[in-house]
């Protein structure tokens, strides 16, 4: 049996979709605080049993409980593997089950066989290059023989399993008197703002936008696209724009439907946060910069003449 | 406060990823190396609280020899001493980079154990927490802000702890992060350890007295032979980039009528 350890994101079911495509018995498991909805919808997917972790005292404790708490579930159902969603807070359990039990955990796989040793192939860097590994999980009559997995989001299975009657579902309360105390004391709320994560079009600037004041233009472009500005990393090492600004593999992953890259010539670091989005188009004096290659369009001239001139043109256009 | 900070050597790349002819590892021959950029600011944090609070900071790479260059960076920034693990040249496992730096932290004893929430390179998610459970420290990841509740700026939550009087009060850190949908805050009694993450502060450029005084610096090598963990890397590969080059729409001003022509087909506006 593989378990499958989801959350609420809509990422979970395309996780779920992925482990039932290794052709294996799976059951699934979730925290109480997610609202994975109706157990029906999972009995519509295949799924027989859903194991829901639940104490009073989880949401509020320091992520080593939850990771006790899962490692405690594991240990009862036995499985032959755990393959979990990326998120950071599930990933960050998972790297708690993993150190209590002392099993190996290959994490944000993209691509997953079962067997001795499993194989496995693993985004590094953000998408910088990808790895295969093998995962040796120790003797299969081992107390302790288990592969631990978490997968990338965007990864899905072609199919998945075909409904069943009726998903069971199963409570698991765990004892958390060994764990750490340390809790939650505090907790606020975004606001409902646009941010990178959510927003359609992001208009993003680095080196070639040259100081803080270079970044007006690029915030009066973004309102009009209905979009917020982005930045790279020199921006914020430069003091130009706050780091909740910045894209890439330490910043945000950003997925718009535009990404207006402004002055950034696109080193790894910054590629790997934008590579996804729908259409990139790049605005820079050098022709052979990598993000002008890499973009579906570019503009070759400085964002200072560019960037007032297509605003003039979209104030030009919505006057007739 | 005694703060040891866990730092990893890793390649710089540019715009491509080159790779070594048998594909295990990226060819670093022509590459300069650095601090994962989470790490950085972890030594930043470091030397600001021994600042704050006095102590000393001890920075520790498990790696080649040739980490020794990212330890006296560290030092330039800062920090007072180095412990380099040295496990020679092949890349180490998480298990086994875990167990490095927990055997060459020994019995020492720190109030605070920083590391990077994931290595910028081969982004395993693990180090820390495997290192903390192995100490018994308490360990929350992600992390970008670090307060002290003894702080004495901070009158404002002094009064708001003694309310909920806890009798270590004086001896707790508040460690923030950023979830999905907001901020939350821990309260952690000490030792702890932490992962942070870029963006929990500004990294100061080393100034020219700290650069002399880190060539100077000892640095402790501590020589380790690594266990082997179960996951194996077999090799690395890039990720398919099938793109086309980019449609250049023109050049300077005169590309702006092209530039709204193509927002309008893509249907950013209407």
């Amino acid at each position: 049996m593989i378990l499958a350890v989801l959350d609420d994101s809509p990422a979970a079911l395309d996780m779920l979709a992925f482990t039932q495509s290794l052709g294996r018995q799976v059951e699934v498991a979730t925290f109480a605080a997610f609202d994975t909805g109706d157990p029906d919808d999972l009995a519509k997917r295949g799924v027989r049993t859903l194991h829901r972790i639940t104490h009073d005292e989880l949401a509020d404790r320091a992520p080593a409980a939850s990771g006790d708490a899962l490692a405690q579930l594991i240990g009862h159902l036995r499985p032959d593997g755990v393959l979990a969603v990326s998120s950071d807070g599930i990933t960050e359990a998972m790297a708690h089950v993993a150190a209590v039990t002392g099993l190996p955990l290959a994490t944000n796989c993209v691509e997953v066989s079962t067997g001795d040793p499993w194989l496995l192939t693993r985004v590094r860097g953000g998408g910088m290059l990808l790895e295969e590994s093998e995962l040796h999980v120790g003797a299969a009559d081992s107390a302790a023989s288990m592969a631990l997995l978490t997968i990338a989001q965007g990864v899905t299975g072609d199919i998945g399993a075909g409904p069943v009657e009726s998903c069971e579902v199963r409570e698991f309360v765990p004892d958390l008197s060994e764990t750490t105390q340390a809790r939650v004391v505090e907790r606020a709320s975004r606001g409902s703002g646009m941010t990178l994560a959510t927003a359609p079009v992001i208009v993003s600037g680095g080196r070639g936008v040259g100081s803080a004041e270079g970044y007006r233009v690029l915030e009066e472009l973004a309102e009009r696209l209905g979009g917020v500005v982005g930045c790279s990393r020199v921006a914020t090492n430069n003091g130009w724009r706050p780091h909740s600004d910045q894209v890439g593999l330490t910043g945000t992953k950003v997925t718009p439907d535009l990404y207006l890259a402004c002055g950034i010539s696109g080193a790894t670091q910054h590629w790997v946060g934008c590579m996804d989005s729908k259409v990139i188009m790049a605005i820079n004096t050098d022709p052979e910069a990598p993000l002008v290659r890499r973009a579906t369009y570019a503009v070759i001239g400085d964002v200072h003449e560019v960037l007032p001139a297509i605003i003039e043109e979209l104030n030009a256009r919505s006057k007739t | 406060m005694e703060v040891l900070v866990c730092v990893k050597r890793v390649p710089a790349p540019g715009a491509k990823v080159p790779l070594t002819d048998d594909a295990t590892e990226i060819d670093t021959r022509y590459l300069g190396h650095t601090i994962g950029p989470h790490e950085e600011c972890a030594v930043e944090e470091a030397v600001r609280i021994v600042k704050a609070h006095g102590g000393s900071t001890t920075v520790l790479a498990v790696g080649p020899g040739a980490a020794d260059e990212q330890l006296r960076y560290a030092i330039a920034m800062g920090a007072d001493r180095g412990v380099l693990v040295d496990v020679g040249a092949a890349e180490l496992d998480p298990q086994a980079t875990a167990a490095a730096i927990t055997h060459a932290i020994g019995d020492t004893r720190y109030d605070l154990v920083l590391f990077g929430t994931e290595s910028a390179d081969a982004s395993h998610y693990q180090v820390g927490i495997r290192v903390a459970r192995a100490l018994g420290l308490p360990i929350v990841g992600g992390i970008k802000g670090i307060e002290f509740d003894s702080d004495g700026d901070g009158t404002a939550d002094s009064a708001a702890d003694s309310a909920d009087s806890d009798a270590s009060s004086d001896h707790t850190v508040r460690l923030r992060r950023e979830v999905a949908d907001g901020v939350e805050v821990y309260r952690v009694p000490l030792p702890a350890a932490a992962a942070v993450k870029e963006g929990l502060n500004l990294p100061r450029y080393p100034s020219m007295p700290g650069r002399l005084k880190a060539k100077k610096a000892r640095i402790d090598v501590v020589p380790y032979t690594p266990e082997p963990g179960g996951l194996r890397k077999v090799r690395l590969r890039q990720p398919n980039d099938d793109r086309e080059e980019a449609i250049v729409l023109g050049h300077g001003a005169a590309a702006a009528p092209a530039v709204v022509d193509t927002l309008e087909q893509i249907g950013v506006i209407s």
